[in-house]
């Protein structure tokens, strides 16, 4: 915890020690930590696998456009509004995808990101398909300075991914995070139990939803330039996103973290050779699917019993005898 | 004759196209504890899975204290007071045996049983409390499975096989306690494969043959003739 406590000071103190470079990769990977949690609560967790989540991280993009440019809000309030309207737009949207189940589910949630894709690339105030950038009176209301700005983006990105994190955390901690692991665990009996279902998953669907919005708005934030293709795009938002929290461990609370630093770790090394990186990747993830499908995570955690975040029982000293 | 809790009316059940339950009638009255027997496939778990809404029948098939409830969700069901055991347990792997049993109470109905309550009938549970279901023994899984049922407060319970897979000993221990289970007024469905079981602690028995109710009667006045015969449909 003390550890953890330090280590967030100093990743805050980043403006003041690390060149943009460092502090834009920085906030690149607080971003794609939090759409990694998210997806990990959603499909690890709830059982959703979900292919469209670009959908909302587009839309918290466009959001964060057309309510800065036509509606006059600062970005910041812009961001969470956008958080806000997509949650209420998730609603409808869960309504219509949640009577599909499995491999069906996963199509629906892709096709409806289309539909989002092509609605926005009508909107020619937006830029329609060519997308626009955002207005310097905008930007400057973020910070006067350059160095500023990116600093408070920085910290944007910093700050939620650790609200993500630790909104997952509590979340799986609580009454409502049990009854979500007994219904990944087992339908049936959860229903029997009186749990729920449909409810509980749209729960997590639409808080899912709210806070990739707010996560897609930030990274346009970033980014300063939106287009319908690069907003909903299924690679960036999704397929990296699945990887990373392939590859580190589904269904784990550290899993995302290793995964987004070995994504990193991969992407900084491999980049500079185009489609070879992509290969790499891909490669990659079908080995781990098959080799260990519980990810890095699950091979650490069963070479050595350990946990970053206590979700799961501990044997208590009444039967020390007994492993679980 | 006391009041019907459950009354099952012309009741049939399909898997896709497959008809599994053919115009099921039945009376439960409260308090009762009545006997489901049946050889494999007769259809037994099928009218489980019926009547705790796992699967979706016409709404007044199944009449709960005067409610046409056979088209509820399962969740709605298990609000209404009906438990199940389901066969083979299913446990939840992830959780320990304690928040296994805090599941089962999660629907926050009133009633007698409490955490203590299960853990003074099943005193093993209380040892074990803290380890993942799953590596529990059989006979402990199924107390698991059986105490998270009880922990919803339940007006009529349903057990599904609660003997299956399991050591002669063990199934003892779990049958001795169903006296106090039933004892505090709770009206109980028991499926069961062992026709002596069933039959020691039920005072009415159905008899169930290819998705029909092949014979019914009181517990004591049931010859063993009749109930082979209904059992394997040997017509003599």
């Amino acid at each position: 915890m003390i550890i953890a406590a330090i280590g967030v000071l100093i990743l805050a103190a980043a403006p003041w020690w690390a060149g943009r470079a460092e502090l834009r990769l920085l906030g690149e990977i607080y971003l794609y930590l939090a759409l990694a949690y998210l997806w990990n609560l959603m499909a690890g967790y709830a059982g959703l696998v979900s292919v469209g989540q670009q959908a909302y991280v587009g839309f918290g993009g466009y959001m964060l456009f057309a309510l800065t440019m036509f509606g006059g809000l600062h970005p910041i309030a812009a961001v969470l509004a956008a958080g806000v309207i997509a949650a209420l737009l998730s609603v409808p949207v869960a309504a219509l995808i949640f009577r599909l189940k499995g491999a069906y589910f996963a199509i629906g949630t892709w096709v409806t990101a289309e539909v989002f894709r092509l609605s926005f690339a009508q909107v020619s105030s937006l830029g329609g398909g060519s997308g626009s950038s955002l207005p310097v009176n905008v930007v400057k209301s973020l910070a006067a300075s350059r160095s500023g700005r990116e600093a408070l983006s920085y910290w944007l990105a910093l700050g939620s991914a650790i609200v993500v994190i630790a909104c997952v955390y509590l979340f799986l901690r609580s009454r409502r995070g049990l009854t979500l692991t007994a219904i990944r665990d087992s339908e049936v009996a959860a229903a029997g139990l009186g749990i729920n279902i449909w409810r509980t998953k749209l729960e997590v669907y639409v808080v899912t939803s709210a806070f990739t919005a707010i996560i897609g708005g930030l990274i346009f934030l970033q980014k300063l330039r939106i287009s319908p293709d690069a907003a909903f795009s299924v690679n960036d938002w999704t397929a990296f996103v699945i990887f990373i929290v392939v590859i580190g461990g589904i269904g784990t609370l550290e899993g995302p973290i290793i995964g987004t630093i070995l994504f990193f770790l991969l992407r900084e090394t491999l980049a500079d050779l185009g489609t070879v990186y992509l290969i790499v990747l891909g490669v990659l993830a079908i080995v781990i699917m098959l080799k260990a499908p519980k990810g890095v995570w699950g091979l650490i955690r069963s070479r050595f019993d350990l946990e970053l975040f206590p979700l799961s029982y501990r044997v208590k000293t009444d039967t020390p005898d007994k492993g679980a | 004759m006391p009041e019907p809790i459950l009354q099952l009316r012309v009741l049939d059940a399909h898997y896709g196209d497959f008809q599994a339950l053919f115009g099921i009638d039945m009376d439960v009255s409260d308090g009762e504890v009545i006997a489901i027997i049946g050889a494999n496939g007769a259809g037994k778990t099928t009218l489980m899975r019926s009547i705790s809404g796992l699967l979706p029948n016409a709404a007044a098939q199944i009449v709960y204290r005067g409610q046409p409830i056979g088209a509820l969700r399962a969740d709605q069901i298990a609000q209404s007071g009906i438990a199940l055991v389901p066969e083979g347990r299913q446990l939840f792997p992830s959780l320990s045996v304690e928040e296994n049993l805090l599941i089962g109470g999660q629907v926050g109905r009133k009633g007698p049983w409490s955490l203590e309550q299960i853990f003074q009938l099943f005193p093993v549970l209380k040892e074990r409390r803290n380890q993942a279901a799953t590596t529990l023994s059989g006979g402990q899984q199924q107390m698991v499975a059986i105490g998270r049922a009880l922990m919803a407060n339940p007006d009529l319970i349903l057990f599904d096989e609660i003997s299956l897979g399991l050591a002669p000993v063990i199934i003892k221990t779990i049958y001795d306690a169903l006296p106090q289970i039933v004892g505090q007024g709770m009206t109980a469905m028991l499926v069961e494969q062992d026709i002596t079981k069933a039959l020691s602690v039920s005072s009415r028995v159905y008899c169930l043959q290819e998705g029909r109710v092949s014979l019914e009667g009181r517990t004591e006045t049931i010859d063993r003739d009749d109930i082979t015969r209904a059992y394997f449909g040997t017509e003599s």
